[in-house]
């Protein structure tokens, strides 16, 4: 047997592989991607939990994202300002627009403004209670359950159950998010903190429908929407919504909604002591008739 | 005119997926979705056009003269595995458009045995250069219809109650096998 026969493709199919190899590591230095220096810089700025509050895979996507430009530089909302003006500088950019945000839930229902449908007595969780009939004991079906899965999804321990409703401490929220998708109804979102006009109401009913259900629900009047000096709010699939970039936190909304669904209200009058810390004032929209302070 | 024959008969008559059960791994697996599935489709008819082009070159210009054409399967595998190594590298500097829309797939394909399947089938039937690339580009255009449309099946079927034993993948199966049996219609149509 000629010993060629082995030799030969040995050292052909092994020059291939020689070749190849050669090619791939002149490659990848060739096309070493100098788009990245950048990231690397961002990805140490950036907290590293992954967490996902960003809306991106992690705090690597994040990073990429915001020197592919399609992320903002404050778009961390863990790390807040103090993150947000690091990545600036790396970034080149003023971190003008810095605003902190802070969960917020989206429902002023709490035991006695809003009715229940029955009563449960369940799994003490909203993603159990929300599989039964009528997706949960609330009538209205927007409405938070109280059952306290966010509670449970907070690191930081910012939420609390008071009086059947979720609320959540700004000032422990670190806008992580992920009471945000604990949430089976969908009602906590993140919103800037310093704001305080926040419409406290998911409800998509109309308004015929909301009233015999809770008594601070948006019945989509439309009167914030009117009253707004500032084109910020209006009235989509009969719930009120704030456009935080043109809001102004004014609180006139607030002061005119008839179910008392929007936070921030102004002590503009004789004795109304504004209080937006409290989540108690809940807000709402707009029914046309008459307006029963409901704080 | 038998250029464009091999074309179709790689699309409708020899489809990869349908009627070689070949490249099954990404039909299956990244089917979920018709955005996703398009992006792979596309992916696939890039690198299987560029692997039946380099394959051939490598057959031709390496292989034969060498007489070690018994190598074939070892000589393709190492040059695609490199091939798509070396194009993910070229698109991320080159092309981030084409990257951004292809990359996350380059890296499934490189196991994608529907590509070493072309190539083997070129080297197989004897084409020239431009006739294996075409039949690359009808083999992966193959591909890519019937992986959209096995999409396409699977997200409806992901709106409607299934029975519980065949929820997610069994039923997916049972989809592939009877489009499967559709696409064996076509067999015979165009004889190559």
């Amino acid at each position: 047997m000629d010993p060629m026969s082995i030799v030969f493709p040995v050292l052909s199919i092994g020059g291939m592989g020689v070749v190849f190899g050669a090619c791939l590591g002149v490659a990848s230095e060739v096309f070493k991607v100098d788009e990245d220096p950048r990231i690397g810089q961002i990805l140490e700025v950036l907290p590293g939990a992954n967490c996902g509050g960003c809306g991106f895979p992690g705090c690597g996507g994040c990073a990429g994202a915001i020197v592919a430009g399609t992320a903002p530089v404050n778009a961390c909302p863990v790390g807040g300002a103090a993150v947000a003006e690091k990545v600036g500088a790396i970034m080149g950019v003023e971190a003008s627009s810095s605003e902190p945000l802070a969960a917020f839930v989206k429902c002023g229902g709490t035991c006695d403004k809003a009715k229940n449908k029955y009563d449960y007595e369940g799994i003490d969780d909203c993603n159990f209670a929300v599989q039964l009939a009528g997706q949960g004991a609330k009538s209205c079906s927007y409405g938070c359950l109280g059952l306290g899965s966010c509670k449970k999804a907070c690191a930081f321990g910012a939420i609390e159950i008071v009086d059947g409703v979720a609320v959540i401490d700004k000032d422990k929220c670190v806008a992580c998010g992920k009471c945000v998708s604990a949430c089976p109804k969908h009602i906590i979102e993140l919103l800037p903190a310093k704001k305080k006009v926040k419409v406290q109401c998911s409800s998509k009913d109309m308004g015929k429908n909301v009233i015999p259900n809770c008594s601070v629900g948006c019945i989509a009047c439309k009167i914030c929407e009117k009253n707004c000096p500032f084109d910020a709010i209006h009235v989509i699939d009969n719930l009120a919504v704030i456009d935080y970039d043109k809001c102004k936190a004014c609180g006139i909304c607030a002061n005119k909604c008839p179910k008392g669904v929007l936070t921030g209200k102004r002590p503009a009058q004789p004795a109304a002591p504004a209080a937006p810390a409290a989540q108690a004032a809940p807000a709402a929209e707009a029914p046309a008739q008459e307006a029963p302070k409901a704080e | 005119m038998n250029l464009i024959l091999l074309i179709l008969a790689g699309i409708f008559v020899n489809n990869y997926v349908m009627s070689q059960f070949l490249g099954i791994c990404p039909f299956l697996g990244v089917s979920k979705k018709v955005d996703t599935a398009a992006g792979m489709g596309m992916a696939v008819i890039f690198v299987m056009s560029l692997a039946a082009a380099a394959a051939w070159l490598v057959y031709s210009l390496i292989l034969v003269p060498l007489n070690i054409t018994y190598l074939y399967n070892i000589a393709f595998i190492l040059l695609i595995a490199s091939l798509v190594q070396f194009v993910e590298m070229f698109l991320k500097k080159s092309a981030p458009a084409l990257y951004q829309a292809l990359g996350v797939f380059l890296p499934l394909i490189t196991t994608n045995c529907a590509v070493l399947g072309v190539a083997v089938t070129n080297m197989q039937k004897g084409y020239n250069f431009i006739e294996s690339v075409l039949n690359a580009v009808g083999g992966a255009a193959g591909f890519a219809l019937a992986i959209i449309l096995f999409a396409g099946i699977r997200e409806r079927i992901a709106d409607n109650d299934t029975p519980k034993a065949f929820d997610g993948f069994p039923m997916a199966l049972i989809t592939a096998g009877l489009m499967s049996i559709a696409f064996l219609g076509f067999s015979g149509l165009i004889k190559l």
